[in-house]
C-alpha cells in the first residue's frame, strides 16, 4: 500500500447550530491517487475538503498533511503546498488572467521571467491560447475558461497535491462533459495526489482511482469505480442506480 | 450685479475666506481617511466591535453641528475658538461615511474570492492589501465623497466659532440682513461641495479596479 499523503483521524467537525458536518472520520489520502469524495449535499465532503487546507479546524479528532497535524502547519505554508479549485471559481475579479495564474509563485516571489514562462505553460496545459487570455479579466471569459484558469491558478506552483470542490458543478452539461474528459486526460500526466468533491457519480467514475462515498458526516463506503458498481452499501446503490438510469 | 461687484471689491478677503475653507475640509477629510480607514479595517477583523463603533459614530452624526462646535469649546486640548476645534468637529462628521464604507466595501467583497484568496496562501495582511482594499476601493472613496461634500456644507457653520471659511459672508449676512453677503458666501459654498463631488466621484471611477467597472 502506497504511503498516506493526508489521514484523519476520529475526526469530528461541529457546527455553531450543534449539528455535527463530519462525525468521527477516519479516512487516507494516498499519494498519486485520485480520491472521489462522494456524496448528497451537506454530507461532509466540501467541510472533510477544507480540513485539508485548514479553511476548518476539527472540533476533536486530528487530521495530518505529510505526517504532519494540520494544527502544527502555519496555514499560509500549508495552503501554498496544496492547490485549491472552487465551483465559483474564486478568480480575482480585478486581476488579469495572467495575474490570477501568477498568484502564488508570486507570493513565493518568484523572478519575473519564470513567472511568465510558466504562466505560459500552465495556459497552454489547460487549453488557452497565451496571446488571446493573457490580458483578460475574469469577466470576459466564459464560465469555461474560468474554470481553466482556476485550474492553472491552482497548478502553478506545482503543488504536490490538489483540492478540488466541485471545479465543474456550474457548468452547462456540454463544457462540462468536456473540461471532465480534458481533466481525466490531465491527471494522468499530472502525476497529483486528487482529492476531487462532487455529488456527480458519472464524474466520480471518471475521474476517480478511489471513491469515498459520503452520507451523514461519515464515509460510509470506500472502493474503485469497478468495485462501486457492485458495492451494496444502500446509498450506493441509490447513487449506482443513477448511473444506470 | 451687486454680487459681481462685491467680489471684485473684496478680491483677497474671499481668496483668504476659499482658502480657510479649503484647508477646514481637506485637513479635516485626510485626519478621518486616517483615522476611518484603519477603523473600519479593524472592524472587519473583529465584526463584534461593529455595533457599538458605528453606534458611536451614528450619534456623533446626529449632533447638529452648532451644538457640536458649541460642546467643544469649553474642552481642553481639543477645543477652544478657532480652526482646530472646527477641524476636530469636521472629523466627527466625516468619520461615519469612512468607517460604514471601508467595513462594508470589505464585507461585501465576494466570499468565493475570499476563500479562494486564503485557500491559494494568502496571509491575512496580503488578503487585505492585494484583494479586499483593492476590491472595496470604490465604496471606500464614495464614503470620502460623502464626507467631503458634507463636510464642505458643515464648514460653513465653523464660521461661528471663529474658523472663517465662506460662513463668515453668511453670518455677517444674516446679521446685518444683507442678501448680497449671505449669497456671496453660500453661492461658492454650494460650487465647492459639487466641485468635490464631481472630482472626487471622478477619481472614485478611476481608482474602482479594471475588472471592476460595468461595462469596462
Amino acid at each position: 500500500m502506497t504511503e498516506a499523503v493526508v489521514t484523519f483521524r476520529g475526526v469530528t467537525v461541529r457546527m455553531p447550530d450543534g449539528h455535527d458536518a463530519v462525525r468521527d472520520l477516519t479516512l487516507q489520502v494516498r499519494r498519486g491517487e485520485t480520491l472521489v469524495l462522494l456524496g448528497r449535499s451537506g454530507s461532509g465532503k466540501t467541510t472533510t475538503l477544507k480540513l485539508i487546507n485548514v479553511l476548518l479546524r476539527p472540533t476533536a479528532g486530528d487530521v495530518f498533511v505529510e505526517g504532519r497535524a494540520t494544527s502544527a502547519w502555519e496555514p499560509y505554508r500549508l495552503r501554498r503546498r496544496i492547490g485549491y479549485v472552487i465551483q465559483e471559481t474564486g478568480l480575482f475579479p480585478h486581476f488579469t488572467v495572467a495575474q490570477n495564474v501568477a498568484l502564488v509563485p508570486t507570493l513565493e516571489r518568484w523572478e519575473r521571467g519564470r513567472v511568465g514562462a510558466r504562466v505560459r505553460e500552465l495556459l497552454a496545459l489547460v487549453g488557452l491560447d497565451a496571446e488571446q487570455f493573457l490580458g483578460r479579466y475574469p469577466h470576459e471569459l466564459s464560465g469555461g475558461q474560468r474554470q481553466r484558469v482556476g485550474i492553472a491558478r491552482a497548478l502553478a506552483a506545482d503543488p504536490p497535491m490538489l483540492l478540488m470542490d466541485e471545479p465543474f458543478g456550474a457548468l452547462d452539461p456540454l463544457t462540462r462533459a468536456e473540461l471532465q474528459r480534458e481533466f481525466a486526460g490531465l491527471e494522468g500526466r499530472l502525476g497529483k495526489t486528487i482529492v476531487f468533491v462532487t455529488h456527480d457519480v458519472r464524474e466520480a467514475m471518471l475521474l476517480a482511482t478511489r471513491i469515498a462515498l459520503f452520507a451523514a458526516g461519515q464515509v460510509v463506503w470506500s472502493g474503485t469505480p469497478g468495485e462501486f458498481r457492485r458495492a451494496d452499501h444502500p446509498e450506493a446503490r441509490s447513487f449506482a442506480a443513477v448511473l444506470d438510469a | 450685479m451687486s454680487l459681481l461687484r462685491f467680489y471684485a471689491r473684496n478680491g483677497a478677503e474671499v481668496w483668504q475666506l476659499l482658502l480657510q475653507h479649503l484647508g477646514l475640509v481637506v485637513a479635516a477629510t485626510v485626519l478621518a481617511v486616517a483615522i476611518g480607514v484603519p477603523f473600519g479595517v479593524l472592524l472587519t477583523r473583529r465584526p463584534a466591535w461593529s455595533t457599538p463603533v458605528l453606534g458611536v459614530a451614528n450619534v456623533l452624526q446626529t449632533i447638529p453641528s452648532l451644538a457640536l462646535f458649541g460642546f467643544l469649546i469649553p474642552l481642553p486640548f481639543l477645543g477652544g475658538v478657532g480652526a482646530r476645534t472646527a477641524i476636530v468637529a469636521l472629523v466627527a462628521y466625516a468619520l461615519l461615511p469612512i468607517i460604514r464604507n471601508t467595513y462594508t466595501g470589505i464585507r461585501g467583497v465576494d466570499a468565493a474570492v475570499r476563500e479562494a484568496a486564503l485557500g491559494m496562501g494568502m496571509t491575512d495582511r496580503e488578503l487585505l492589501r492585494m484583494v479586499e482594499l483593492p476590491l472595496a476601493l470604490g465604496v471606500i472613496m464614495a464614503g470620502i465623497r460623502v464626507a467631503t461634500v458634507v463636510g464642505v456644507g458643515t464648514a460653513t457653520i465653523a464660521a461661528a466659532i471663529g474658523a472663517g471659511g465662506f460662513g463668515v459672508y453668511i453670518f455677517r449676512g444674516v446679521a446685518t440682513v444683507n442678501d448680497t453677503l449671505i449669497l456671496a458666501g453660500a453661492l461658492p459654498a454650494a460650487l465647492l461641495a459639487l466641485a468635490a463631488d464631481f472630482g472626487l466621484g471622478r477619481l472614485e471611477r478611476a481608482l474602482t479596479p479594471r475588472g471592476m467597472r460595468i461595462g469596462s
